[in-house]
């Protein structure tokens, strides 16, 4: 199973030590700034200090970081390409836009990559349900059907062995293809759907959401250091703004 | 899910008003059961799937329900897990558990289905034992203690943190069981238990219910087709009839043996097809799913593939069926086999697949996978015709095949609506549809009431004496009694007969 879709304990890692809706919050911060500014040195501030923070990740390895971030590198190079080749702009001046686009959505999207690695699904779900008051029965819900995704995977190649088995292939006919990768989604959607039935009957069978206020076994503890940790956030922000207007290169997007 | 729905006052849940001690679990009683003319029809049917049960089950006795497929066990269990809506059905009769509706008793009441996997929550085994103390507002303090009172009372060691997607089926369910036994049950129901699991899993969570169930504190109502496995731990055998009513067997009972079709043993034909030192890894694995393998696939002979869970009996079928290359080795088909191919010498894994399919017929463990059609009839002739019979042809073998397995009732019929043994004999019958010489078969025999089994049995059995070469992966040390020539035993292979 692939490392991005198999739902087990996340390993414990220094910045699991920060509860998740810190973590979140930070994303936040960093999330609105730099979605608001639109120049090259801004999001190059904020990408130094999210890199600074892989080691606590526990993303020490070139390889582990690769297999964690490998689409998002190929979307910002392609958002870079695109930019560049097809940008009203000519010359250092495309480039230098592309550079922008590339980057920014790399410390856009790496506080997510943080987030995954360093965070366990059931204390996310923990964090949320005690502290942002998300309803149990989505935190919960959510965390039992997101078990369920690796299964897909196994299911999908079966489906497709038994259709080879039973005389179905599409050759080299690419709309008979189709019909038979659409036919195969069509069966793992109606498996999918019973299983998930199952589960909602055995969570019922389990008492939850069943009126009764639900208690916390785990519970979730907001301590001084995860102030800290969004104070952080915030200063690395305002850090990068500065330079940025320092540097003349300020220049918001909604100007 | 029931909004707002008024817990009865005993339960578990602590007082928490100041100045009360959280109270310590208190043995709780073991509860009492009464149907009375009790019956349920589902919305959408004309006929009853329960009707006429009249049975008291008193504290701490221990049950086993049987019946046929399709006789409403599992209605029933649902029924007492308060969890039949409603509005989903007509109710005929009186049912109680602890002298109120069961709707009223939830939390009196621990259910264990059959699918371990849409059974767990949680990514860690102690986590998913707290789910259910959670849901019933147990104080986190007295959490943990009762976890791990659970998990000691079914045998689970393997510890709190444990990663429950690596654990085995066997280990999976016996932690199922122990998130329904921690909020401490009066009622506890297992509905078919064991029926996705090999004989070892099974036998785990057998005893895990035993040990469980030991000091009668808790009444136990199990649902199972597996009868003999369960008369040893059992007080009482009920079995529910088709057309209504729940009868008794005395103390004693046994079931009847097993009907055994009369076997014409052949002698060793022609060879239809080979693995020779056939091998596969997954990409990626750093271990080999199957370790090289030399077996021979002979006509009129059926071959056993048995062995313990993961030593690749299901990869070895996937090999031989030519649905995966084998990563080393290879499989070959004899020319009985490539006879009429467009590419004699390709390996089965690289032939077309109405090819395929008119040569070697498989039939995987999930009969659901296998059907691509909304109609039983159009399901049987829909391999043929790919395989290139014209459509009369494939009109004229289906009809033989739904009046030969009794399924002419059903041609209509949407093969997902049909019952687990119907679809069982139905995955079977498109196998069989394009005459295949060769057939392939992964646990045919699994979750099968014994009606289906034997019908199962007798099928295969007409398929041997029509010269066809049978591959069974199983489990199922009676379906090999009763029709295996040859057994392969994977880990350590040996030849019999």
């Amino acid at each position: 199973m692939s490392a991005p879709l198999s739902l087990g304990p996340a390993r414990s890692v220094p910045l699991s030590a920060v509860n998740p809706v810190a973590q979140l919050t930070a994303v936040v911060v960093v999330t609105v700034v730099l979605l608001i500014c639109g120049d090259l040195v801004t999001p190059l501030v904020v990408l130094a200090a999210e890199l600074a923070l892989l080691p606590a990740a526990g993303l020490t390895r070139p390889a582990d970081v690769a297999r964690r971030t490998w689409p998002l590198l190929l979307s910002a190079l392609g958002i870079t390409w695109v930019n560049v080749a097809f940008g009203s702009l000519e010359g250092a001046a495309a480039w230098q836009s592309g550079a922008t686009w590339g980057v920014r959505v790399i410390a856009l999207a790496l506080p997510g990559v943080l987030l995954v690695a360093s965070t366990d699904p059931v204390r996310l779900a923990d964090a949320l349900t005690l502290h942002w008051r998300v309803s149990t029965r989505f935190g919960y819900g959510a965390l039992a059907a997101l078990r369920l995704v690796p299964l897909l995977a196994t299911e999908w190649e079966s489906i497709r062995l038994a259709r080879r088995a039973r005389g179905v292939d599409a050759g080299l006919d690419p709309v008979a293809g189709a019909r038979l990768l659409a036919g195969t989604a069509f069966t793992l959607l109606v498996g999918a759907l019973r299983r998930a039935t199952r589960l909602a009957t055995a969570m019922d069978a389990r008492g939850f959401d069943s009126g009764v206020a639900r208690t916390n076994a785990r519970g979730s503890v907001l301590r001084p250091r995860d102030g800290w940790f969004v104070a952080g956030a915030v200063a690395v922000c305002t850090v990068a703004v500065t330079a940025s207007v320092l540097t003349g290169a300020w220049h918001p997007v909604f100007s | 899910m029931k909004k707002g729905h008024v817990p009865s006052h005993d339960t578990l849940r602590a007082p928490r008003g100041p100045g009360t001690r959280p109270v310590q679990h208190v043995a709780v009683a073991p509860a009492t059961v009464r149907f009375a003319g009790w019956g349920f029809r589902h919305a959408s049917r004309r006929a009853w799937a329960v009707r006429d049960v009249d049975l008291a089950v008193l504290p701490g006795e221990r049950v086993l329900l049987t019946g046929a497929s399709g006789a409403g066990k599992s209605t029933l269990l649902r029924a007492l897990g308060g969890l039949l809506e409603p509005e989903s059905g007509d109710v005929a009769g009186e049912l109680t558990v602890d002298g109120a509706v069961p709707d009223r008793r939830r939390q009196r009441v621990g259910m264990v289905f059959q699918d371990p996997d849409s059974q767990l929550v949680m990514t860690r085994a102690g986590d998913d034992v707290a789910f259910g103390l959670e849901n019933t507002g147990t104080p986190p303090p007295l959490i943990w203690s009762a976890v791990d009172t659970a998990l000691d009372a079914v045998g689970f060691t393997l510890g709190r943190d444990r990663a429950t997607a690596a654990l085995s089926g066997g280990q999976k369910q016996r932690l199922v069981l122990a998130g329904a036994l921690a909020p401490r049950p009066g009622l506890l129901l297992l509905d078919e238990p064991t029926a996705q699991l090999d004989p070892e899993g099974a036998a785990l969570v057998r005893a895990a219910v035993v040990r469980a169930v030991a000091d009668r504190s808790t009444t136990l109502v199990v649902v199972d087709h597996d009868v003999e496995a369960w008369l040893p731990l059992v007080d009482r055998v009920v079995e529910l009839r088709p057309g209504g009513g729940a009868v008794e067997h005395p103390a004693g009972w046994r079931p009847a043996p097993l009907r055994l079709p009369q076997r014409h043993p052949h002698p060793p034909g022609e060879q239809l097809l080979a693995a020779v030192g056939a091998g596969y890894t997954h990409r990626g694995g750093d271990r080999p799913a199957l370790a090289p393998t030399d077996v021979a696939l002979r006509a009129g002979r059926t071959l056993a593939v048995t062995g313990p869970n993961g030593t690749g009996k299901s990869t070895l079928a996937l090999l031989l069926a030519g649905l995966r290359a084998p990563t080393v080795g290879q499989v070959v088909a004899g020319s009985a086999l490539t006879a009429g191919l467009r590419h004699p010498d390709r390996p089965p894994a690289r032939w077309r697949a109405g090819e395929l399919a008119r040569r070697i017929g498989t039939v995987f463990q999930q009969p659901e996978h296998q059907f691509l059609t909304g109609r039983v009839r159009d399901e049987l002739s829909l391999g043929p015709l790919r395989s290139g019979a014209g459509a009369a042809e494939a009109h004229a073998t289906a009809e033989a095949l739904l009046d030969r397995l009794g399924l002419t009732p059903l041609a209509d019929a949407n093969p997902f609506t049909l019952s687990g043994g119907q679809q069982r004999r139905l995955s079977v019958a498109t196998a069989l549809a394009t005459r295949p010489r060769v057939l392939v078969l992964d646990e045919p025999t699994f979750g099968q009431d014994r009606k289906t089994w034997a019908e199962l049995v007798a099928l295969l059995a007409e398929q041997q004496d029509d010269e066809r070469a049978l591959c069974l992966v199983t489990h199922d040390a009676a379906v090999v009694a009763a029709l295996a020539d040859d057994v392969l035993t994977l880990g350590r292979p040996v030849g019999v007969g």
